[in-house]
């Protein structure tokens, strides 16, 4: 069990130090166009080549064959080998967004590309900003995250430690939010907020917005461990010392909140990066050309991409990876809670 | 009947509240449907302000709220700035088609999840409930858009079914018979994506509250009686166990709400969804609120409709009209 969700958390660790450092990661700049490569697939990695074994892969150029008019489909061109090489000097980026540098993880040198999950209408890299639009994505979920637990749990602990009216008018309000489904109130709310904003403004609404309504449910369960906790005999020990409210919340009630407040964030971050990526995906989100998980799935609107240029579904594999690591985190915790 | 009153009461107080809500964050909003207007030259500020005070935009909250409160009781929910239509007749149109892909997919997620439920739960930690479990727990963290996006690229990949709208362009010319395969054919894949979404949910619950039962000590002492395992089960287990799992239903509908908007929008099925999602797009405010009340009302009857199967199957709701949650 302790084995399990140390292999977890050191997975997701990985996972989102890779998106940090995106930059030094992604063989390319995430915005830089190349209007001859435009839908190109995956760039194959070879071993073998006519003659022998390679232990360092290579890749050979592709281009878009010409069939008359028409464009045709990539081919690689044979004539040459380009390796792949490590620790390549490539696009300027900012790591961390202070410091800057030109190493990247790996590359190859020109004319060659390596487009490990090919690339879009715009012959951007995929992979590169899978990782870039990751950052959004993953950065909204646990903003979003942040802003539910915070406000939950100061109306948990309100509602539960004064009860009485208090209580049943924000407990009142609680039923009205959980009694909404969340995506068309998500909607609703975003219908009243400015559409087109710079990227930082969008991405702060976007993750107040879903963070603020999502605030109910967390309320709820943060209330009853309070209401439960209220009676312990040391927390009515400590009030007849004379601790004041404020002492006592912080001292003894918190803590007792604190195992359900992880669990509800292990559960939050994969459902708020999804409504990230859902509003993004039906263009209420994050804009272009700033990449998230969502706008970049959003041009499989059309059908025809959707059938002929699969690994568009890149990001998409990427969201499956994230939630589900932090799903089964969520349950191991869910399940130590209510084992203890 | 007293339960039945005050549940009513409770319903038609949080339809209050979420339209209140609803003004409540027009008022807060700083753009209008407007705004694009008064970029464009060609149009006077006179000539918006004569269109916002048509559409009673003008006004004071208080005032506007009142109206649309009055308007609605008459089923009339606003006029569509961007549609040059009454609201609800517009929305209704839209809603039937979700409400036939919501109880559609409903319907079929229960009757799946119920046996395969208790079939999981009576067979504890054997295979079938390991299998359950697992395939459960993973579709339930895979986001719906992702699993919707995926389905839609295989079936649109494979030919298997029609995909987009709900009949085909030819379907007028079609006998009544036909037609109805016409729209199951549309209707199945949006309806496959939920039942998929909604199944894992449901399964487990209905799982974990077949459980809990089974460790009862009536039960333990039926079985010491020697009651056979299928007469336990249904007799004695399930009812029991029913009263959590239509609790359920009632919650569950705001996921499937939720999710089938996903699901619409992604496989063009015309419900509200889409619409929504329009007038979300356009800041046509009417036919958003409108739409958000259509959803609640949805959710709150769907609640109500639960509530009424509890007095049904649970006779402790019955005889004394407590709160047996």
């Amino acid at each position: 069990m302790r084995a399990k969700v140390t292999v977890l958390i050191v997975m997701l660790v990985g996972l989102h130090g890779v998106l940090l450092l995106a930059g030094f990661f992604a063989p390319y700049d995430p915005a830089a166009q190349n209007r001859e490569l435009s839908y190109a697939p995956p760039t194959r990695l070879h071993f073998k080549d006519a003659l022998e074994f390679h232990l360092r892969p290579f890749v050979y150029a592709s281009a878009v064959v010409m069939e008359g008019d028409q464009r045709g489909s990539y081919q690689e061109g044979r004539s040459r080998e380009y390796q792949v090489r490590l620790f390549v000097t490539g696009a300027s980026y900012k790591l961390l967004g202070v410091h800057e540098s030109t190493t990247h993880l790996f590359g190859v040198s020109e004319p060659a590309r390596i487009f490990l999950f090919g690339t879009d209408a715009y012959g951007r890299d995929e992979f590169s900003r899978v990782l870039f639009g990751g950052q959004i994505s993953v950065a909204a979920g646990i903003v979003a995250t942040v802003i539910t637990l915070f406000a939950g749990s100061v109306v948990g602990i309100i509602a539960g430690y004064y009860g009485g009216w208090v209580d049943e008018l924000l407990m009142g309000v609680n039923e009205l939010f959980l009694s909404l489904p969340w995506l068309y109130f998500l909607l609703g709310v975003r219908a009243f907020l400015p559409l087109h904003l710079s990227t930082l403004r969008t991405f702060f609404l976007l993750t107040g917005v879903i963070g603020l309504i999502g605030w109910a449910r967390p309320a709820r369960l943060v209330r009853g461990v309070v209401l439960s906790s209220r009676n312990r005999s040391y927390v009515l020990a400590g009030r007849g010392f004379g601790a004041t409210d404020f002492y006592l919340s912080r001292r003894h009630i918190l803590p007792e909140v604190f195992g359900l407040l992880l669990t509800q964030a292990a559960l939050l971050v994969p459902r708020y990066i999804a409504a990230e990526v859902t509003l993004s995906f039906f263009g209420l989100g994050v804009n272009e050309p700033v990449a998230s998980w969502g706008n970049m799935l959003s041009t499989l609107q059309q059908y025809s991409v959707l059938v002929s240029y699969g690994w568009l579904l890149a990001p998409a594999c990427a969201l499956v990876v994230t939630s589900v690591l932090y799903s089964s985190l969520a349950e191991l915790f869910h399940s130590r809670l209510k084992s203890s | 009947m007293n339960y039945i009153l005050r549940r009513l009461l409770r319903a038609m107080l949080l339809l209050v509240g979420v339209s209140a809500l609803c003004f409540l964050f027009t008022e807060m909003a700083p753009g209008s449907f407007f705004d694009e207007m008064r970029l464009n030259p060609q149009i006077s500020p006179e000539t918006i302000a004569a269109l916002r005070s048509s559409y009673g935009l003008d006004q004071p909250l208080a005032v506007r709220y009142a109206r649309w409160v009055n308007a609605a009781l008459r089923a009339d929910l606003g006029y569509s700035i961007a549609y040059n239509a009454p609201v609800a007749p517009l929305l209704w149109s839209r809603a039937k088609n979700t409400l036939l892909l919501t109880t559609c997919a409903l319907a079929i997620t229960w009757l799946i999840s119920v046996p395969l439920g208790v079939w999981a739960a009576s067979r504890r930690g054997g295979l079938v409930d390991r299998a359950v479990t697992l395939a459960s727990s993973f579709v339930i963290s895979v986001p719906e858009l992702v699993i919707a996006v995926g389905l839609l690229a295989l079936v649109v990949r494979w030919r298997i079914l029609p995909v987009g709208g709900m009949m085909s362009a030819d379907s007028d010319a079609l006998s009544m018979l036909a037609k109805l395969k016409d729209v199951a054919r549309h209707l199945a894949l949006p309806a496959f994506i939920l039942i998929l979404c909604e199944t894992s949910i449901i399964v487990r619950h209905v799982r974990a509250s077949v459980l809990e039962v089974l460790g009862a000590t009536y039960v333990q002492a039926a079985r010491g009686l020697g009651m056979s395992q299928s007469r336990l089960l249904f007799r004695h287990v399930l009812p029991v166990a029913a009263n959590p799992a239509i609790s359920l239903l009632g919650f569950s509908l705001a996921g499937l709400l939720s999710g089938s908007l996903i699901v619409e929008v992604v496989c063009g099925w015309p419900g509200l969804g889409p619409l929504i999602l329009e007038a979300t797009l356009s800041r046509d405010l009417y036919l958003v609120i409108g739409g958000i009340m259509f959803s609640a009302l949805f959710m709150i009857g769907g609640n109500f409709v639960a509530d009424m199967m509890l007095i049904v199957v649970d006779p402790r709701i019955r005889k004394e009209g407590v709160d047996a949650r």
